[in-house]
């Protein structure tokens, strides 16, 4: 039994996710499902926290500081879609008891990428994850654009899911193992079959990241899909993919650091610069959204690039504080309706500060931060980036992402223009529902004063970053 | 007293006002009254507590004081405030500006008046934070902090243009900032600290210094602002309201002064040198030009705005210098252009309140229905002039002073700029007091309230006394700058010299 021990949390996610199923079935009572997928959450993450370092099926999947951070934030990710589901379900007129379910499978995944160190290991967790977010996106049936983004999502999916398993063969044949450890011993500079697996490796991941050039799918599927499912897509799986794409490169390949930090320098720049501009002038709030995670992307992967300890901490850092904006960004996309009905053009927000004072201010918290304006976490976020930046000598890369935030600092501003400088014309059901409230005001609380006591974050991604370094 | 942290005091002091404020219930008659007395008393108290400070503050040492250093990010960036002789004043014109922002709002802000107080009380303590800060990073976070707040303040109560004029305020000064960001992060990685006191004493690698010095340069040109990036200002101006104008020629600008003082030349003095003729050039550009823009212009804020322009090319002038008269001089326009800028601009909001234009032509013989005004008016016109009797004239003779010495053509042309601001503020004078009094909506247009009258009347004292009296500004500023002179000339005699004598090589085995 003891070989199972490390797989607990997910093991134990497995499981609920099992039992809720077949109550589903028995039960009509979709609160119930709802609130034991929140408690098999919440007693993952307790697993998480008490699991020792070790490593489980003869090192293939680890369970090292990276992935207790990284799961960590999964599992919140996942339990704030979960809220955010609850508290539409009705008005979106979604209920099916399987979301929390899927949800759940999908986490399982993602906490698989976060300790897969095995190639073998990294494709299970990968489609796993991807099988269950296609079936998420197309969950509104009776929607023709769910069921539009459902399939553009699975359709460039599998294409990428065989790009990157192309990849992987190509590594295995090349290496002739499957464990990143044992690879990364064999790994000699030159290789050019090594590099073309790894090229194809890192555009799958690339994909799953959403970054540029690889990014086509994401805004029609964040726009298709039901808000919820949209949350999900930009919390959980992207922390999942880009903590992947650092395990696999920096403990794998960390020997031509020099080769595939290329491919991730210009991933990056592309997705920033293109992200900026693209979102400048979308109308749907949801698209822009998926804009901006293309750029956050884009930063994130500058710490990749660096290689380094610190720029694997700074990325930590970045994507805990982008977590944390983007649960209170959607929670608050999730408010906006009225009479049942949501709003998703920006334009829907005009005036809204007159009359929602408290809850303009909230947003333009969330905006400002998104764009990195101090004295806001978004901030922080990306000056720790930098800082890994131009320690490694990379400062083209830091000068064209701080470039790209001021390009991007006029879409979010936009959203705040709309809100506080335009005429009112909507009415809005007044932002009652207190679960996703609980949601927007613990975020944007802890933007607005992550600058008073920063130590706490900075001391776990120093944590995580330890594991490789 | 050395306890009493009082310089997180007044920094946070109107945050402490903002959470006041936000409790208020702002729907009835009497809440509203409650939202402006609170908001007044709050900036009022921060000024006694400022003063406080003065007294309190040694005159003759040169180093930082009332020192406070906390634990922050990490042990190279921490919570580090102090004052010396050249911050302590900038601080003093912040508290002192605030409470007449505030009663100079109190009918020109007809809607969301609660949501319009909580931003001049963030911003003003993001102001004084920039004064007083004695570590990159949190000189940067109050710094760019600022731009929130007052984005929505010209955004939202500003005039018909606001959007536009807001988002290139918001977009220039993000735009110079952020390579001010990189190279802190530089400086950061290259010293292992952003303490400001260890870095004024830190020798910086000469080559590195061009770069950061450009970086930093790219804020603050901006922010000052200089041609030709001076473009927001004047639209930044004419859209906000009365006070937001006040606040940003009175004290934002000032921000940009400072940091040249306390950063470029204090941190790069190998690099403020050798581009000093490149910042006189441009100064003498700004100068010159905003003048001559000054004087054609129709709108009586766009005519201010610009000849703040022009005021500002004289402060940039006396910190290049590198001479006390020349940092004394450039202090002294700075508090002196705080006081009567942001006096003019409260003078242009007392008549747009009554007649709700800016236009020139809209206006004419003043002088018979409202003498009192037509009285402060004057004073502040001359301030402008720098007409001698007043701050204006201290300020500048003194930078004219430093910069004679240095170069006798930058003083020649800078000169030029003196003249042609006594001709358009002349002329805007003549244009909206005196002439004829036939316009109709001013026929029953009345004089000064009493509220007008408490707002301009210390201001205009003031303009007089240190026009008359500057000993204690310049007792204040003399040993901190006298120290930073010191310094510079340490840095560039230990590399200068070589330098030179390398260049003069150089140039003659070329010929």
């Amino acid at each position: 039994m003891s070989i199972f021990l490390p797989i607990l949390p997910e093991l134990s996610i497995f499981l609920s996710a099992i039992i809720l199923l077949i109550l589903g079935l028995f039960v009509n009572n979709i609160k119930l499902i709802i609130n034991l997928a929140i408690a098999s959450i919440f007693f993952a993450i307790f697993l998480v926290l008490l699991q020792p370092i070790q490593s489980a099926f003869n090192n293939s999947l680890v369970i090292d500081e990276f992935s207790k951070v990284v799961k960590i934030l999964i599992l919140t990710g996942s339990l704030a879609s979960i809220i955010m589901y609850h508290s539409s379900r009705k008005d979106l007129n979604i209920n099916l008891f399987e979301f929390p379910i899927l949800i759940l499978l999908a986490t399982i995944g993602m906490m698989i990428m976060a300790s897969a160190n095995d190639l073998i290991a990294i494709f299970i967790g990968l489609e796993l994850q991807s099988l269950t977010l296609y079936v998420l996106a197309a969950l509104n049936r009776n929607h023709l654009a769910s069921s539009e983004a459902g399939l553009k999502y699975f359709l460039l999916g599998a294409l990428s899911s065989g790009l990157l398993l192309f990849g992987l063969s190509y590594i295995y044949g090349f290496t002739g193992n499957t464990n990143l450890n044992l690879i990364s011993t064999v790994v000699t500079p030159g290789n050019i079959g090594l590099i073309i697996g790894i090229v194809f490796v890192c555009s799958g991941l690339a994909f799953k990241v959403s970054a540029v050039p690889f990014h086509m799918w994401t805004p029609d599927v964040y726009e298709g899909a039901p808000t919820p499912v949209t949350a999900f897509f930009a919390l959980a799986p992207k922390v999942a993919a880009i903590a992947l794409a650092v395990r696999f490169l920096i403990v794998g390949f960390s020997d031509i650091a020099f080769d595939w930090q290329q491919i991730i320098i210009f991933l990056s720049i592309a997705s920033m610069v293109f992200a900026s501009f693209a979102a400048i002038a979308q109308k749907n709030i949801k698209r822009l959204m998926a804009y901006s995670s293309i750029g956050h992307v884009g930063y994130a992967l500058i710490g990749l690039a660096c290689g380094t300890s610190q720029g694997v901490s700074s990325l930590i850092i970045y994507l805990t504080i982008y977590l944390i904006m983007n649960i209170g960004v959607f929670s608050f996309i999730l408010s906006m309706k009225n009479k049942g009905e949501y709003y998703e053009n920006i334009s829907d927000l005009s005036g809204l500060y007159k009359t929602h004072p408290y809850y303009a201010a909230v947003i333009t918290i969330f905006m400002f931060s998104l764009a990195g304006i101090p004295p806001l976490a978004g901030f922080f976020g990306k000056f720790y980036i930098f800082i890994a930046a131009i320690e490694s000598n990379m400062v083209l890369l830091a000068v064209v992402g701080i470039l790209a935030s001021v390009i991007g600092a006029f879409y979010y501003l936009r959203i705040i223009k709309v809100i506080y400088f335009d005429e009112n014309k909507n009415s809005f059901d007044g932002f009652k529902h207190r679960s996703l409230n609980f949601l927007t005001h613990p975020a944007a609380f802890l933007i607005l004063i992550f600058c008073i006591y920063p130590l706490p974050l900075i001391n776990i991604s120093n944590y995580a970053a330890s594991s490789f370094f | 007293m050395s306890t009493l942290p009082i310089l997180s005091i007044i920094i946070f002091l109107p945050l402490a006002g903002v959470v006041l404020l936000s409790i208020i219930n702002s729907d009835s008659k009497s809440g509203i009254r409650n939202l402006k007395q609170t908001a007044l008393w709050v900036t009022c108290l921060n000024f006694i507590v400022s003063i406080v400070l003065l007294i309190n503050f040694d005159q003759t040492d040169p180093n930082f004081q009332f020192t406070e250093n906390y634990f922050w990010l990490n042990s190279g960036i921490s919570y580090h405030l102090g004052v010396d002789g050249i911050s302590i004043l900038l601080v003093i014109l912040t508290t002192f500006l605030m409470p007449f922002c505030i009663l100079a709002s109190f009918d020109s802000i007809k809607f969301s008046l609660k949501e319009y107080l909580i931003s001049f009380l963030i911003l003003e303590t993001l102001m004084i934070g920039v004064f007083c800060s004695l570590d990159l990073i949190l000189f940067y976070l109050f710094f760019e902090g600022g731009l929130i707040p007052m984005f929505l303040i010209i955004g939202i109560w500003g005039g018909e243009r606001r959007v536009y004029s807001t988002f290139k305020f918001f977009l220039f000064t993000l735009a110079g900032s952020v390579f001010m960001l990189l190279a802190i992060i530089a400086i950061y990685i290259e010293v292992g600290t952003t303490d400001i006191v260890y870095l004024l004493q830190y020798d910086i690698d000469p080559s590195l210094q061009y770069i950061f010095w450009l970086a930093f340069f790219a804020s603050f040109a901006v922010k000052i602002p200089m041609w030709p990036v001076h473009t927001w200002l004047p639209d930044a101006h004419v859209e906000a309201p009365t006070a937001g104008s006040v606040i940003l020629a009175g004290v934002l600008l000032k921000m940009a002064g400072y940091g040249f003082i306390r950063f470029s030349l204090g941190l790069f003095p190998i690099a403020s040198s050798y581009f000093a003729p490149f910042v006189f050039t441009l100064s003498i550009i700004a100068i010159i030009y905003a003048s001559l823009i000054a004087l054609v212009q129709k709108d009586m804020k766009k005519l201010i705005a610009y000849s703040s322009v022009a005021h500002m090319g004289f402060v940039t002038l006396g910190i290049f210098t590198f001479t006390l008269q020349g940092i004394e001089g450039a202090m002294i326009q700075m508090i002196s252009h705080g006081i009567v800028s942001a006096a003019l601009f409260l003078c242009v909001g007392v008549v747009y309140d009554r007649i709700h234009t800016r236009e020139i032509e809209r206006y004419g013989g003043l002088v018979n229905r409202m003498p009192l005004y037509a009285f402060v008016f004057m004073i502040f016109i001359m301030g402008s002039i720098g007409l001698p009797g007043t701050s204006g004239f201290v300020g500048e003779f003194l930078v004219l002073l430093a910069i004679f010495s240095v170069n006798t053509y930058f003083a020649v042309f800078a000169t030029t700029g003196v003249v042609l601001a006594a001709a358009y503020s002349l002329w805007l004078y003549r244009k909206v007091i005196f002439g004829p009094l036939i316009k109709e909506d001013l026929l029953e247009i009345l004089d000064l309230s009493y509220r007008e009258i408490i707002i301009l009347f210390p201001l205009a004292f003031l303009t007089i006394f240190f026009g008359f009296y500057p000993q204690p500004l310049i007792d204040i500023i003399e040993p901190s700058a006298a120290h930073l002179i010191s310094n510079i000339a340490n840095d560039l005699s230990l590399i200068e010299p070589t330098n030179q004598i390398e260049s003069i090589i150089q140039m003659e085995s070329n010929y």
